[in-house]
């Protein structure tokens, strides 16, 4: 059967867009998440939006499981190969369709990279506000997807904020188109419903965004603190304030260290932690805002506060933040990125128990979070070449998620469950509630085809 | 009627409904809270009251036929609001009937809508269970969006009975600008000219006549000066400020221009289709206001709703019919259901207990 769907799959792609040798499947073996691997029967790169349905079509017809795969960067292994299936790699279905500056909207393939979604708008004045700190590969498909967030969420909004309307191939083949291009709607929230559905309602193929002014003035301020019980103060108190900062990121000492020696954003080596506040918006506004901002840092406890006084410094900055991940993956041969949300005044206890069971199983953990929304980063570090490590490991990661559901939190705030996550929804839901989405899976995909095994624990999946 | 007071009530009176349920919170919105004489109606005014609401967190959690003005009220104190300008609150719209039917007034344009803000849900299906989506903290993304599937959804697929929300902290002074800018082309043309502007607006709404109002929303401290910057946009501005400023955007957010005997239609629209639609309207002398930047149209209707909804159908448009007689609530374009929420009906209300799509 499956080598039938193979021979089709050739007919329909003689050329070098079907890969099937070990050696070109490879690079498809992993996502962000290099800890899990597996290898497709083959990877296919359409090149058209008729290829991707017709693809999707044929899956449906043979029963074929697909995983759609924008540019790999999932950290919850949401792109994971399925060992008897295909991976439909989207990087090629990549136009920028539209770009209608007087009504601010964007229409993009789904393979379009995020950032150059910003920089196609950019000559108008325009941008657009998710910034997933992948965003120089990461693609808008695969932001939908997982509903990625960024640094700035606490003011505009995740992926779902900005997304208008989708057109997408349904995993029977059938395709539909959800919203438009008003920012208002009618009937259902179908779009909403989509994005974050992490590839198991199907494929998005268009997608219409949002476009934003880009901010008139921003002041971005790096403090130092000694240690990050402070820090997590320091962002409670900007938020009784009544500010509304575009956004707060924390870092911690040993994100801190491995950033500098790998970016060198000038952060200061020795402190506890450092936190980036930036607001943004109208001159006048961030600029009386700023005085606030200083006021409260001030008697925060930091000792070494800095603010960019142009657009380098700022980049700098940012540099340090969005280079976090990469830094730690040199100080460190494997990594485990946690993501759970706890409500913003237990950061602080959050944190203290993240250490005490990084000292619990003597595994390293690095805390880089967009403190704003409570959104933890714990990563675990550790050498997968060592025996036992990668259980280790994943155990301790596990206990941390626990941690952000008991606090009253979630799993997850951006990188999606993928199937890295699966065996916590139950900590999140009920039964009831996860038969609920199963069920809705089955209307919408029969043969279960469509990114199967994830998002659900492996014993409630029919036919796993 | 039933008149549930508790959620287990609510389950009870799923169980036992006989007939498609009908879902009614205040009642506000006529069209889709009037039964036509078939239908178990479920009242859910009883089911009414604040869950939790954490200041520090700007989240709060509450049953679904909490007033809304109880809800602005509690915020207020704290210096909180629903930015989104849920409308018809002064007439004792609930919370659970805004979100069921998607409603977001002149402040949606800066910070989004009812959907913006919706972090979680609870909500009793057509088997009577007790189901949750989402969470109560402002970032999330673990299972199926749920709570936003809901919004808009009239009740189709459950009973929501309860709501969690995020807020924010409340400007502290508002200031209008207004233009005459003679007709609705010059009114669209200046419209998308604003959109772009880095002014940070608050509202953007435009009337047929022409006019266009911006609203800000600050410091109290560079409040006039931001004006005087958004005035020199073009010439001919007026500055509106304090209680009649207020009064303003409230009038609007209650729909008290709309006549008593037209019906209200909410259009999804885009700026480049308003003077279109504009001028199919005029003919007949409608109330009607542009909103959102020109991505809502509110029109009040006096003839037959067939009539509507052809025009709508032929301009392309969708619409839901808010006020008027009960019926099908969804005209135009978006009667057209796709398959895909077709199949969401199919999995969410499976036995077919709530009203159809
Ligand atoms: C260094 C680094 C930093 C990161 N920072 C952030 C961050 O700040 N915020 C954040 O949210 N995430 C972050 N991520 C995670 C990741 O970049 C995001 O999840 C991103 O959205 C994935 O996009 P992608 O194109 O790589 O998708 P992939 O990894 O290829 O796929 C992600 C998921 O989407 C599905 N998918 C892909 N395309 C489609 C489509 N067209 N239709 C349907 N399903 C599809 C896949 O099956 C998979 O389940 C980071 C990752 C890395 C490596």
């Amino acid at each position: 059967m499956l080598s039938t769907f193979v021979d089709e799959l050739k007919g329909m792609f003689p050329g070098n867009q079907l890969l099937t040798s070990k050696a070109e499947l490879i690079p498809y073996e992993s996502d962000g998440l290099t800890a899990f691997k597996a290898l497709p029967r083959a990877v296919v790169l359409p090149e058209h939006q008729s290829e991707v349905i017709d693809i999707v079509r044929l899956c449906h017809r043979y029963s074929v499981p697909f995983v759609p795969r924008g540019s790999g960067t999932s950290l919850s292994g949401g792109s994971l190969p399925n060992t008897d299936g295909i991976v439909i790699g989207l990087n090629r279905i990549n136009r920028i369709l539209e770009l209608d500056a007087e009504q601010r909207i964007a229409v993009v393939e789904s393979g379009v990279i995020n950032k150059n979604v910003s920089d196609a708008a950019y000559p108008y004045g325009l941008y657009y506000a998710p910034d997933p700190s992948s965003q120089a590969v990461c693609t808008i498909g695969g932001n939908v997807a997982f509903n990625a967030g960024g640094a700035h969420c606490l003011k505009y909004g995740m992926t779902s904020n900005h997304v208008m309307g989708i057109k997408a191939v349904l995993p029977d083949g059938n395709v539909v188109e959800l919203g438009g291009p008003s920012l208002e709607n009618v009937g259902p929230d179908l779009v909403g419903l989509f994005v974050g559905s992490e590839g198991l309602f199907g494929i998005a193929l268009e997608i219409t965004l949002r476009l934003l002014p880009i901010p008139e003035a921003y002041r971005t301020v790096l403090a130092a603190y000694p240690s990050m019980e402070l820090a997590g103060d320091a962002v409670a108190a900007i938020i009784a304030s009544g500010l509304l900062p575009g956004a707060m990121e924390i870092m911690d000492n040993l994100t801190i260290q491995a950033v500098e020696e790998s970016v060198n954003a000038g952060y200061p080596i020795d402190a506890g932690a450092v936190l980036i506040v930036e607001l943004e918006g109208e001159l006048s506004e961030v600029e009386e805002e700023f005085v606030n901002l200083q006021e409260i840092i001030n008697k925060s406890g930091a000792y070494n506060v800095r603010s960019a006084r142009n657009q380098l410094e700022r980049d700098l900055i940012w540099k340090g933040r969005k280079g976090a991940f990469g830094a730690l993956g040199k100080i460190s041969p494997a990594y485990i990125v946690q993501d759970g949300v706890v409500p913003r005044n237990q950061l602080g206890a959050a944190l203290a128990e993240i250490d005490s069971l990084s000292e619990k199983y003597g595994v390293r953990v690095a805390n880089v979070f967009h403190a704003g929304d409570g959104n933890l980063h714990p990563n675990v570090l550790f050498d997968n070449r060592e025996e036992g490590m990668l259980e280790k490991a994943e155990a301790l990661a596990g206990e941390i998620v626990k941690m952000c559901v008991r606090r009253g939190g979630a799993i997850t705030g951006e990188h999606g469950v993928g199937m890295e996550k699966r065996h916590f929804m139950t900590d999140m839901f009920s039964d009831q509630d996860i038969n609920q989405m199963l069920k809705l899976t089955n209307e919408l995909d029969p043969h279960g085809i469509a990114n199967s095994g994830k998002m659900f624990p492996v014993d409630r999946m029919p036919g796993i | 009627m039933l008149q549930p007071k508790s959620v287990k009530e609510v389950q009870e009176a799923v169980n036992t409904a006989s007939t498609a349920i009908l879902i009614r919170g205040g009642g506000t919105k006529t069209a889709l809270s009037s039964s036509s004489g078939t239908e178990t109606v479920i009242d859910l005014s009883n089911l009414s009251g604040i869950v939790e609401y954490r200041p520090e967190e700007f989240t709060f959690t509450a049953l679904a036929g909490t007033p809304l003005v109880n809800i602005i009220e509690m915020l207020a104190e704290n210096g909180q609001w629903m930015p989104f300008d849920p409308p018809m609150a002064k007439i004792g719209s609930t919370i659970g009937g805004t979100l069921a039917t998607g409603l977001s007034g002149p402040g949606r344009y800066r910070f989004g809508g009812a959907r913006d803000f919706i972090l979680g849900i609870k909500w009793v299906s057509g088997n009577g269970e007790m189901l949750s989506g989402g969470a109560r903290v402002v970032k999330n993304v673990a299972g199926f969006d749920f709570p936003k599937l809901m919004i808009g959804s009239l009740g189709r697929f459950g009973i929501i009975s309860e709501i969690t929300l995020k807020v924010f902290p409340k400007m502290n002074s508002f200031g209008t600008v207004e233009w005459d800018c003679g007709c609705i082309y010059d009114a669209v043309a200046f419209v998308k000219e604003m959109t772009r502007t880095p002014i940070d607006l608050f509202a953007l709404d435009l009337e047929p006549a022409g006019i266009v109002r911006a609203r800000l929303g600050g410091l109290s401290t560079t409040l006039n000066n931001r004006l005087a910057r958004l005035s020199d946009y073009r010439d001919g501005a007026s500055i509106i400020l304090g209680d009649e400023e207020l009064n303003l955007w409230e009038q609007l957010k209650e729909f008290l221009w709309l006549p008593h005997d037209c019906s209200l239609i909410k259009v999804p629209i885009t700026p480049d289709l308003i003077p279109q639609l504009d001028t199919c309207l005029a003919d007949s002398q409608l109330h009607r206001r542009y909103s959102v930047g020109g991505n809502i149209a509110w029109i009040g209707w006096s003839g037959t709703i067939e009539d509507i909804d052809t025009l709508l159908s032929e301009l392309g448009l969708g619409g839901l019919l808010l006020i008027g007689e009960s019926g099908t609530p969804w005209l135009g374009t978006s009667s057209v259901i796709t398959g895909f929420a077709d199949k969401v009906k199919k999995a969410l209300d499976t036995e077919g207990r709530f009203l159809p799509l």
